[in-house]
């Protein structure tokens, strides 16, 4: 970042008013975020750190998680690759309909994630549209891991489009032109000039549909119906234990949940930051 | 440095056309059929069928609360998230980075896991919770304020992060001037920071607010689920797809699908389709 700094001559503003100001904000931001961070971790250790290592070591929580994890790197690569295309396709080409194609994008962003269950359940649901196809074929989605995979491919969409296009806007065109005009072909040119600008984006999209994905819990509720063991991701895990009252086993999937997510986007922060400097 | 090829040039050969195909068929089958699925199923007993789902007292009631609480936190939300990214820009004081790093951990917490973290913060069998109900009357558990303030944390860095870019490039020699001219600081403010800064605050605060009128992880489990109470839309699609009353559930939905798609697309449209093409 080169921002230019201009320092005002009179204006060093250390009075009360900005001290308020500033105590302000550390007064929203600790009651707001960090209360509840730290009642959730009191909450798991309130019978003492050996009941929460038990919650810890219980083979559902494992079973759940190892799911949401299969799950969710299934999903980054989808994402990963169709992702990238697509907004090289939104950056790069122009066709008829391209601001709604953009927007469109934006749309599992804000659609509540029950209705994308909902949906999916209208779809390839018991009376659904693609049913007579699916119970031809045995193939079954809904209350299954075809359809809890489906629902999470469908919340994580917008992350790796909208991580990809600014980069791919950023792209030195003239050293494509150069490549070519040097006789690379176009894979050679993709490889060697264009991915490595796309590298830390990639990345760093990539971590964020993974935080996405493995926190996905409305879509998966209606779409999964939740069968203990089979088709229990953490997040439903999280919601049983909470439904039959086993709170250390609710809070303690909570904690490694979040920490799972917040350590995965930190790690990708950081490194976005040691590329950039 | 952009190098504009001549568009001549760019005949659309067989690999590009191949990326085309796939991005379309990517976003048509994951977000195009599911929605007009969903739409066509919501008025297929006609527009009189859909209006008498959504105008039932508890449909009503539910997309009124969902409404209000939205635009309860997008007012809170656009105030603090102002103040914070502004004093983040322009002064330094002590525990700056780590407050920086805060603001992202709601980004990257599940909504099921700030959910369970307010409850226990909140709940009414807390020291906390006991407090705020017993003694001044302020139920915030299974009740509305609960609800804003799962969606402030949900929320909270989308203003900030819209706000920082744009302050961090607002051209200084513009207050300077000002000053010279003994404008004072609330007029500076009010005449030159603010005017640059209403459009990414605007926007800012329309995608937090699409975002929360879809809310359901962390609303669940804070609110749970009492008509005329604290039951939101989504929660109440959730209900109805269990006690399998499709009519209901796909009008809900359809009215949250069009409030989302019409504040993304008003968004887009106030930012000059800016991020994509």
């Amino acid at each position: 970042m080169t921002t230019q700094r201009i320092v005002l001559p009179h204006k060093k503003f250390r009075g009360w008013g900005l001290r308020l100001l500033i105590l302000a904000v550390y007064l929203y931001v600790g009651v707001l975020v960090l209360a509840p961070i730290t009642a959730l971790v009191n909450g798991a250790l309130q019978n003492g750190l050996p009941s929460f290592l038990a919650a810890l070591n219980t083979p559902e929580f494992w079973q759940s998680f190892s799911l949401s994890l299969q799950i969710a790197l299934g999903v980054v690569v989808i994402q990963a690759i169709l992702g990238s295309i697509t907004a090289w396709v939104i950056v790069r080409h122009s066709f008829r309909g391209k601001a709604l194609f953009n927007a469109v994008i934006d749309v599992p962003f804000a659609i509540s994630p029950v209705v994308v269950g909902y949906m999916l359940l209208l779809v390839f649901g018991r009376n659904g549209m693609l049913n007579p196809v699916l119970s031809a074929l045995d193939f079954q989605v809904a209350f299954a891991l075809p359809g809890i995979f489906l629902a999470t491919l469908f919340v994580s969409l917008p992350f790796m489009v909208r991580e990809m296009i600014p980069v791919i806007q950023n792209l030195d065109r003239a050293q494509e032109l150069a490549a070519s005009t040097l006789g690379a072909s176009r894979w050679t040119t993709f490889w060697r000039v264009i991915f490595p600008g796309l590298r830390t984006a990639l990345l760093y999209g990539v971590a964020l549909t993974m935080a996405r994905a493995m926190g996905e819990f409305g879509a998966v509720l209606v779409i999964g119906g939740g069968v203990q063991g089979r088709t229990a991701t953490t997040t439903m895990y999280i919601f049983h234990a909470l439904e039959e009252r086993q709170y250390v086993e609710a809070y303690t999937a909570a904690i490694v949940l979040g920490l799972g997510s917040v350590l995965i986007v930190s790690l990708a922060d950081l490194l976005r930051h040691r590329t950039q400097h | 440095m952009k190098a504009v090829l001549p568009r001549s040039r760019r005949k659309e050969r067989s690999p590009e056309l191949g990326l085309r195909t796939a991005s379309f068929t990517f976003i048509l089958v994951m977000v195009l059929i599911p929605l007009a699925v969903i739409i066509q199923d919501g008025f297929k007993e006609g527009l009189a069928e859909f209006w008498r789902q959504v105008s039932l007292p508890v449909a009503a009631h539910a997309i009124y609360l969902t409404l209000w609480t939205s635009a309860l936190m997008t007012i809170i939300n656009a105030t603090m998230g102002l103040l914070t990214a502004f004093i983040m820009v322009r002064y330094s004081f002590p525990g700056k980075g780590i407050l920086n790093a805060i603001i992202d951990l709601p980004l990257a917490i599940p909504t099921l896991v700030t959910g369970v973290m307010l409850v226990i913060l909140y709940g009414p069998q807390q020291a906390l919770g006991q407090f705020l109900g017993q003694e001044l009357g302020f139920q915030v558990i299974f009740a509305p304020p609960g609800i804003v303030l799962a969606l402030l944390f949900i929320t909270f860095p989308f203003v900030v992060r819209t706000i920082q870019p744009v302050l961090l490039e607002l051209d200084r020699q513009q207050e300077h001037a000002a000053a010279t001219l003994g404008a004072g600081r609330l007029t500076i403010f009010r005449r030159i920071i603010f005017p640059a800064l209403a459009l990414p605050t605007f926007s800012g605060s329309l995608l937090s607010f699409a975002r929360a009128v879809g809310e359901f992880g962390a609303v669940v489990i804070v609110a749970g689920n009492i008509p005329f109470k604290s039951q939101t839309a989504a929660v109440y699609v959730l209900g109805a797809v269990e006690s399998e009353n499709r009519l209901a559930a796909s009008a809900i939905s359809i009215v949250l699908i069009a409030i989302s798609l019409a504040v993304i697309l008003f968004t887009n449209h106030l930012l000059g389709r800016r991020r994509g093409a």
